[in-house]
């Protein structure tokens, strides 16, 4: 039987050390990837997929991204949705993962709203 | 779908809607008795009598949203294009359970896809569900089981990114060696069937 043996586990979390101390406090940047059928049948995993490689890089604490069903909007899938306490949600749409690279360097890194990928803010 | 790994991504992400806290993935590949099957089953508020009689009705959903809900029916169109069918039933525990069995020779049945990118999406966008992930290729069998993995690396562990992303190497490591043992089967031999220890 395969299994994830203590040992990847272990190195896992060897790995991980530095920064799964800490994990508490507040999230001031929630990140919301729309996984409806059609976001997904559109490319959702693949943003997700670059976000999760952009998260890790940054190494940031004070973000959080959570998945979520369609909005309504399946023609301009795959949506996201950025929101943080200093500006009004942006929903970003017609994503993949280099449209989600760069959202996520300069809007949720640097706060610079990217207008051109934007499809309203809430 | 291009991949069977989305539409169980998809169909996961139903369960979730539906207020579960676990949910368990089947993938059972056997391609000594030509046949592929998929069981998703959850633990959430579970769907009534009436409406399981509907379920391949694209134009019932209980989203309110839009109108047309598709998961399930694209998920039965695959399966039974394939000689296979979908089947949806109250789970044992409550819940919902999902199968979906295809040829697994079919020409129009989709490739598996990466099922590494699959959870590791799951886990991502859902920290506080636990995943039990099991996939059988001929008799070889890999196990994922959330709870374990909570429970050996801290409660909050898995809300890391780089610790998912690990994850998702180690699942993709996995999967592979599966097959290539599965290929092997002189080499399945000689260890009993073990891939490691």
């Amino acid at each position: 039987m395969a299994k994830l043996t203590i040992d990847d586990l272990k190195r896992i979390k060897e790995e991980t050390a530095k920064s799964t101390s800490v994990r508490d406090g507040d999230a001031n940047i929630k990140i919301t990837v729309h996984m409806g059928t059609c976001g997904i049948a559109a490319g959702a995993r693949a943003v997700m997929n670059a976000l999760m490689e952009e998260m890790a890089e940054a190494d940031r604490h004070d973000i959080r991204i959570v998945t979520s069903g369609c909005m309504g909007m399946c023609s301009s899938e795959p949506n996201v949705t950025v929101e943080s306490k200093e500006t009004e949600p942006i929903v970003y749409q017609k994503m993949d993962s280099n449209r989600m690279r760069q959202v996520f360097k300069r809007h949720v890194l640097l706060g610079e709203v990217q207008t051109d990928f934007a499809l309203a803010k809430m | 779908m291009r991949e069977l790994s989305l539409h169980i991504l998809d169909i996961v992400e139903n369960g979730i809607t539906a207020g579960a806290d676990c949910i368990h993935i089947d993938v059972i590949e056997s391609r000594v008795e030509d046949f592929l099957t998929i069981k998703i089953r959850d633990n959430g508020r579970g769907i009534s009598a009436e409406k399981l009689d509907k379920l391949k009705d694209p134009f019932v959903t209980s989203r309110t949203t839009r109108r047309v809900g598709l998961g399930l029916p694209l998920l039965a169109a695959a399966a039974e294009r394939c000689d296979g069918k979908l089947a949806v039933e109250a789970g044992t525990i409550g819940g919902t359970e999902v199968a979906a069995t295809f040829r697994y020779s079919h020409i129009d049945r989709a490739p598996m896809g990466d099922m590494a990118s699959t959870m590791t999406t799951l886990l991502m966008g859902n920290p506080l569900i636990d995943f039990v992930y099991t996939h059988v290729i001929d008799g070889q069998e890999f196990i994922l089981d959330t709870r374990e993995l909570k429970k050996e690396l801290g409660d909050h562990s898995l809300e890391d990114p780089i610790v998912i992303h690990q994850l998702g190497e180690s699942i993709r490591t996995s999967l592979n060696q599966l097959i290539s043992n599965a290929d092997k089967p002189e080499a399945r031999e000689k260890n009993h069937g073990k891939i490691d220890d």
